[in-house]
């Protein structure tokens, strides 16, 4: 079962420079805030993507759900 | 297998997003969400007040395989306006909170819209589809 550390680790080697927040005490459902300058210039659709795409396959399956909110650093 | 082979489940969800100009793709349908994230998506959409097509894609989970191949998008709920995918319940929470979604949905003065959320459910019946 994922922890909220494992995910937050996972952004953030998957996004260099990203910081993120993690919480999912459950070990099934994820909240997780990103902040990333990879995110500046894209769609709110693709900085999701971004994200998800680093837990393809375990998304609805070990990770129930991962809720997002991505933000790019001001 | 190529991608040219024949894939009329594929092509039933392509027509149903391309056929309605508001459709979301959910677990439940409106009046009964088997989801906190579908039914809050659908609440959103209730609270803009416009009508939209929706598909439950919990009867075959081909439903969701093809159409997650469609969208590159792995999680439901998923809501296209326009034939666009305008994201997650995350997403369209947060363009509903900007004020946003009401412009992308042409909520509230397109009440007019006509009612064709029968239409997609009617598409999607896999059972009739595939035999």
């Amino acid at each position: 079962m994922p922890t909220a550390d494992e995910l937050k680790q996972r952004i953030e080697t998957a996004l260099p420079g990203a910081t993120a927040e993690v919480e999912g005490a459950d070990g099934v459902h994820f909240q997780a805030v990103v902040q990333s300058p990879d995110f500046a210039g894209r769609s709110r659709l693709e900085q999701h993507r971004m994200v998800m795409d680093i837990f393809a396959g375990e998304l609805g399956g070990s990770i129930h759900a991962l809720s997002l909110k991505t933000k790019t650093p001001s | 297998m190529s991608e040219q082979t024949p894939n009329p489940l594929r092509d039933a969800i392509a027509e149903a997003i391309s056929e309605n100009q508001i459709i979301l793709f959910m677990k439940g349908t409106p009046e009964a969400p088997a989801c906190g994230f579908s039914a809050r998506a659908v609440g959103t959409l209730q609270a803009l007040d416009v009508s939209f097509a929706s598909v439950d894609i919990l009867p075959d989970p081909r439903i969701r395989q093809e159409l997650s191949a469609i969208s590159d998008w792995p999680t439901i709920p998923q809501l296209f306006v326009d034939g666009e995918l305008v994201g997650g319940s995350d997403i369209v929470l947060e363009l509903y909170e900007s004020g946003e979604l009401a412009e992308i949905v042409g909520a509230p003065a397109a009440s007019a819209a006509p009612a064709t959320p029968a239409a997609a459910e009617t598409l999607l019946q896999p059972e009739n589809r595939l035999g």
